[in-house]
């Protein structure tokens, strides 16, 4: 594992390799290898783009839920968070500690298809005893990125 | 209505002083759309939060007044602490630490300090582009010293040798180096201070740059040497290792009997360093070594990328081992530095500082600054490729 080549690679997964092997100190081959096998053993998940959705016509609705479980013994939260993260529609669950227990950001078209989706499939589910919804209004900072505001260099051209 | 005659007023000494060298391509871009600049001495990340919030809370408590003349007492304290723990450096805060109007008011108050009308000050080049004027308008005599690639743009002992007389003053101590990016080792300074300590002369050495050497080297200042802190002032500052260039903030360390000369002046043009920076720079020495690291290998991975890049286009670029500049040779072009990056900012858009900015031994060089993203300077290094293959045609 090479954490210098996964902290470049999680800035920005487009570097090219003859780069990301200038900037590591690494040979183009090395670089080419490790990426194969940190994809294979699963530490590289995947590559994705950063996308300020509201730019579009065509927003798309997040949103936050909250759910409480009844937890299942021998397997605790492992089962309903199976099930919860098949969904396409769900886009990351975590497991988390203080007042609920399964975070579960779940994407849709509009606020009432993501709260039908909430109403009909999560709240549904065995071991979920309630949920809550809460709407993402704004992105102000995705995945490391700001998309708020425009953060130029207001540096001139030359300084000594 | 009578007229001025402006040249009996002003002073001759600050007339002849040259505009920097990099006027003219300044203005040039300046009228340019969509200019893509390497020209940047400053670093491109914002002062880490945490230390404008020191400074935001400081203003919260209105500490709005003057410090004492030397700087906040627990500033220099931090600054004690810091020098030695990076530097080996033992200065006593009470009189041997002084807070500056960023490194430069250091410089400018040390020089003063020292150079009667006459003295020579030493200074090799190429380098930063204070130290002629600086010590020009203290009556001093410059005494320039080429270092060159040949050498990793070190002073050597035999061009010290060389360049010493009876009325040398001050030898001037840029490294690691802006623009050269060249660094002088224990081993190098060791032959240096050999040579210092038989003789009444000061060291200013300029150490702004002291946390960014690359490559596992760790800076060496000269007064960790032998017999070397009685005879130099160490000149570092906040600005670039902890990106805080327009907090304006410095220290000056030396000997007491010579810092006590450099507070007068400091008390008299100064009064104190900025009381809200000050309250800034306690957290950046406190608390902030972890920010400083990031920038460093973030630099360092740009500092690859860019020498390779100039090594690919075929522009000679040895490998900087501090600052934050790339200075390769335009010299396989058969143009003067100034022609090659005027061309390349009409032709290309390009923004780079012609060598010679810097001292004549410049030419044959340009300075391309790393302070930015690695988008940035690729997009930079592939304009170059594009205006160098045009010109070979």
């Amino acid at each position: 594992m090479n954490m210098k080549l996964l902290k470049l690679l999680s800035k920005n997964a487009r570097y090219s390799v003859e780069d990301l092997a200038v900037m590591t100190g690494m040979n183009e081959d090395a670089v080419k290898q490790e990426m194969a096998q940190m994809e294979k053993d699963g530490l590289i998940r995947g590559y994705k783009a950063v996308i300020d959705w509201e730019r579009m016509d065509s927003s798309t609705v997040s949103a936050i839920i909250e759910l409480k479980v009844t937890p299942k013994a021998g397997l605790g939260f492992e089962e309903v968070a199976q099930r919860v993260m098949k969904y396409p529609e769900v886009e990351s669950v975590y497991l988390m500690s203080g007042g609920y227990d399964l975070s579960v950001v779940v994407k849709g078209k509009t606020f009432q298809e993501v709260a039908l989706f909430v109403a009909k499939e999560l709240s549904t589910i065995d071991s979920v005893l309630s949920t809550s919804t809460h709407f993402v209004l704004r992105r102000y900072k995705e995945l490391d990125v700001e998309l708020f505001g425009e953060d130029g260099d207001d540096r001139g051209n030359f300084s000594l | 209505m009578s007229t001025v005659n402006y040249d009996r007023i002003l002073n001759p000494c600050v007339k002849d002083i040259k505009p920097s060298g990099i006027r003219k391509f300044f203005d040039i871009a300046e009228t340019m759309q969509d200019v893509i600049s390497l020209g940047v001495g400053e670093p491109d990340f914002p002062t880490p939060w945490k230390i404008r919030r020191a400074g935001i809370a400081s203003l919260e408590h209105s500490q709005t007044r003057y410090t004492s003349n030397s700087g906040l007492e627990h500033l220099r304290r931090e600054v004690a602490h810091y020098v030695k723990d990076k530097y080996d450096l033992t200065y006593d805060y009470k009189n041997e630490i002084l807070i500056t109007v960023g490194g430069s008011e250091a410089i400018d108050a040390a020089i003063r300090a020292v150079v009667c009308p006459g003295d020579e000050v030493i200074i090799p080049q190429p380098s930063y582009v204070c130290y002629e004027p600086m010590t020009a308008l203290a009556g001093g005599v410059p005494v320039i010293i080429q270092t060159d690639a040949e050498h990793e743009f070190k002073l050597t002992p035999e061009a010290l040798l060389a360049h010493l007389t009876p009325k040398t003053k001050v030898l001037i101590l840029p490294y690691p180096c802006n623009p050269t990016g060249g660094i002088m080792e224990k081993e190098d300074l060791d032959k240096i201070a050999e040579i210092l300590r038989e003789r009444d002369i000061l060291v200013i050495s300029d150490e702004i740059y002291a946390e960014l050497t690359y490559g596992g080297k760790r800076h060496v200042s000269i007064a960790s040497i032998d017999g070397m802190a009685e005879r130099t002032v160490v000149v570092n500052g906040f600005s670039k290792s902890f990106s805080m260039t327009g907090w304006r903030m410095g220290y000056a360390c030396g000997p007491a009997p010579i810092m006590q000369e450099i507070r007068k002046i400091h008390q008299y043009a100064i009064m104190c360093a900025p009381t809200t920076s000050q309250y800034a720079a306690i957290e950046a020495l406190r608390s902030c070594d972890t920010n400083v690291q990031e920038m460093r290998e973030e630099y360092d991975m740009r500092r690859r990328l860019i020498v390779s890049g100039f090594n690919k286009l075929g522009l000679k670029c040895r490998e900087p081992k501090g600052a934050f500049y790339a200075f390769p040779s335009i010299a396989s072009t058969g143009m003067t530095s100034e022609e090659f990056c005027e061309k390349l900012l009409y032709a290309k858009k390009v923004a780079v500082v012609p060598g010679p900015a810097f001292g004549q031994g410049g030419e044959g060089f340009i300075r391309a600054s790393y302070c930015y993203s690695v988008e940035h300077i690729n997009e930079a290094l592939k304009r170059i490729g594009e205006f160098l293959e045009e010109i070979r045609q």
